[in-house]
């Protein structure tokens, strides 16, 4: 069951300098339950196109469209203001990379957690309370009755991060997006948070978008993967597919790019030449062919349209890797 | 070859500082290498087998207020010992308050220790005057992971390379564009890059011009504390690719300290895993990578994430519990007994010394070489 549906979206910022066109026509279905991975670097449109699924994009200055986009067939876009709160929170969620931005530094967790469930739940005081109690439990908090009274500072990063997914998943969302949720996390903490969200997620059939520049933990924790590039979805495959053949010059040199704490593969680094492009004004070619690698005549010509390599697996590139 | 009396390898020193001062050093500045490349070499016939960084019973502490009356020490770093060899890496690895950024501070002088000694170059560090100091700072450099924050952002970056060339009195007058221009080409930017600020340069642009500051003054030793954590995996490539290309040219010696296990892997020689202010392993890359005998190492190894969906889903993880202790109130014995899956009533008792594993290899674990933990690698599934 297809869950969430983008067609064409687009996301562009008004700068001094002219249009940022951040998000450059996207598409690509969500079914209910999967973990899709969006991996890409800063600037590539991931963190953009996942807030404007959520309808957190300001307009102005933001200006977003899509020819479709909806969410259990329900429209985002033309969703009134007061209907977008109530989806957000209740059945579409987000985590972002650092926690204590995301809570209220004067408010205690429990405040937190309790305003979520009568907002989104209609559950009295008592109920709100004891449920805030189950969900820290859930989320692997230790003693969390008496954490209900702590306020953020009082917590780790690790904590701080697993109080918020208690509150993305709250109210029980069909749609959960991490943004770079571990990032922040020390190495060890990282793989206890991604043993929870893969847990938790299972558990309650929740999709997960799971935003990330590391192709490690996307290749634990995801089904599908889309790579982005200048606002574009330069390639999409199931997760195996994706690392055994990838099939657009971006995706290689990501790969060629990271270090193996396995030490399998290179002895020396292949790193991608250059810097990504500017957002702004409209390219005709590939955005990545200045930095490329494995160009061939015809990325001189045109845009490359994406093409399937086999089974669900889509680039947008000319050259022919596999 | 012994290792000669300190105060002849001052002298030493002493006397290549003053030669940097002339002009020779920038003579040659049209080559990549400029003068950084042929100082190491003099230095080395003098002190071949000895290394060129000595860390001796390092602690540095830290009183933090506890209450209203109360003061807590924080052991930041404690008994901390290790040599370097000339040319080589040596990775520090841990988790964020391990102490490997306050091991940074401290080897360059800019931590004052609580106990212990830095030797470099044969100098106890602690015995020099402030004259002697600055003298030596131009041989050891640090580079910080946000380099945009520590370049003035009203100075060109032409003008940053220079005074650090003026603190230390090196290439005076004409010679000065050219060097410039030179230190500017050995870490891959163009030289129209001296006109520019520092806020028209991207992450991995800054970086490069903190890493050619670092060398205008000839060092030979350079920290670098999380230098690539905040680029983009591409740009990261190429600042790793750069530093090895360099330290193969000018026979550089480097303390790479990160948190990402796979750099650490990639870049370094040896490795040093720290935890609560301690070094728990210590070990030829190698060794380390293939032999993790400290639980703790074998633990972060196995959180580190591998681009193989497969090898991925295969693995074994050693999942910890819980977070690192408070600090100021760490456990007794061992520090990693909290949250260590394979202690026992023992590891309260005693902070555990070095136990050897193989050669040059060593870890603070009372449980290395039972049968029963060496079982766990952390790496293969």
């Amino acid at each position: 069951m297809t869950l969430l549906r983008v067609r064409d979206l687009h996301v562009a910022f008004a700068s001094d300098r002219g249009m940022v066109r951040a998000v450059q026509g996207i598409s690509f279905d969500l079914d209910e339950g999967e973990v899709l991975g969006v991996v890409g670097e800063s600037g590539s449109g991931k963190s953009v196109a996942a807030l404007s699924i959520m309808r957190m994009i300001q307009q102005p200055p933001g200006r977003v469209s899509a020819t479709e986009l909806t969410l259990d067939g329900e429209d985002l876009l033309s969703l009134s203001e007061a209907r977008a709160r109530e989806l957000r929170g209740a059945r579409m969620a987000m985590v972002f990379q650092d926690p204590m931005r995301s809570l209220n530094p004067v408010l205690t967790i429990g405040r937190q957690i309790v305003e979520v469930l009568q907002r989104h739940l209609s559950l009295n005081r008592w109920d709100a309370r004891t449920r805030a109690i189950e969900l820290l439990e859930m989320v692997g908090i230790p003693r969390a009755a008496r954490r209900l009274t702590a306020y953020p500072h009082e917590f780790s990063g690790g904590m701080r991060q697993r109080v918020m997914i208690a509150i993305a998943l709250s109210c029980n969302p069909k749609l959960l997006i991490a943004d770079e949720a571990t990032t922040a996390l020390d190495v060890t903490i990282q793989a206890q948070i991604i043993e929870l969200v893969k847990r938790l997620t299972r558990e309650l059939g929740t999709a997960v978008i799971w935003i990330s520049h590391d192709l490690g933990v996307v290749a634990g924790m995801c089904d599908r993967v889309n790579v982005m590039y200048a606002g574009r979805i330069v390639e999409t495959a199931k997760v195996d597919e994706l690392f055994r053949r990838p099939s657009h010059g971006y995706t290689l040199g990501l790969l060629g790019s990271t270090p193996r704490v396995d030490g399998v593969a290179h002895d020396r680094l292949t790193p991608i030449d250059g810097l990504p492009p500017d957002l702004i004004g409209q390219s005709t070619l590939c955005p990545f062919l200045p930095r490329c690698q494995v160009s061939v005549p015809a990325c001189q010509g045109s845009m490359p349209p994406m093409r399937g390599f086999g089974a669900l697996h889509q680039a947008a590139c000319f050259a022919d890797l596999a | 070859m012994t290792t000669p009396p300190a105060a002849a390898v001052t002298a030493v020193s002493a006397v290549i500082a003053s030669e940097a001062k002339q002009s020779p050093a920038c003579m040659d500045a049209s080559s990549p290498a400029g003068n950084v490349g042929t100082r190491p070499t003099r230095h080395r016939s003098a002190t071949d087998a000895a290394p060129i960084l000595r860390v001796e019973n390092l602690s540095v502490h830290f009183p933090v207020r506890h209450g209203v009356f109360g003061t807590r020490i924080v052991k930041a770093l404690d008994d901390v010992s290790f040599d370097v060899p000339r040319g080589i890496t040596l990775g520090i690895a841990g988790e964020s308050g391990c102490g490997k950024s306050t091991l940074g501070f401290a080897v360059t002088m800019l931590q004052k220790l609580t106990a212990g000694r830095v030797i470099f170059d044969g100098t106890d560090l602690g015995q020099l005057g402030r004259r002697a100091v600055r003298q030596m700072r131009r041989r050891m450099q640090i580079v910080f992971q946000d380099s945009a924050a520590s370049l003035n952002p009203r100075t060109q970056i032409g003008a940053i390379l220079g005074q650090a060339l003026d603190i230390h009195g090196l290439c005076p007058g004409r010679q000065r564009t050219p060097r410039i221009r030179a230190l500017l080409d050995m870490v891959g930017l163009a030289a129209n890059f001296a006109d520019r600020f520092p806020h028209q340069l991207s992450g991995g642009q800054a970086q490069r011009v903190a890493i050619a500051r670092a060398l205008a003054v000839g060092a030979e030793l350079i920290v670098y504390d999380e230098p690539v954590s905040a680029l983009d995996v591409s740009i990261q490539a190429q600042i790793i690719n750069l530093l090895q290309n360099l330290q193969r040219e000018l026979a550089l010696t480097y303390l790479f300290i990160s948190h990402d296990l796979s750099i650490v892997r990639h870049i370094s020689d040896i490795v040093a895993v720290m935890y609560l202010g301690r070094i728990v392993e210590f070990a030829p890359k190698t060794s380390l990578y293939a032999h993790p005998s400290h639980p703790y190492s074998r633990a972060l190894l196995s959180a580190v994430p591998v681009p193989d969906p497969a090898l991925e889903r295969a693995r074994q993880r050693i999942i910890l519990k819980g977070d690192l202790p408070d600090p100021t109130n760490p456990p007794s014995g061992c520090g990693f007994r909290t949250r260590c899956p394979i202690a026992i009533a023992a590891c309260a008792e005693l902070a555990p010394p070095p136990f050897p594993v193989a050669d040059d290899h060593w870890a603070r674990c009372i449980r290395v070489g039972e049968p029963a933990t060496v079982s766990a690698p952390g790496l293969s599934p």
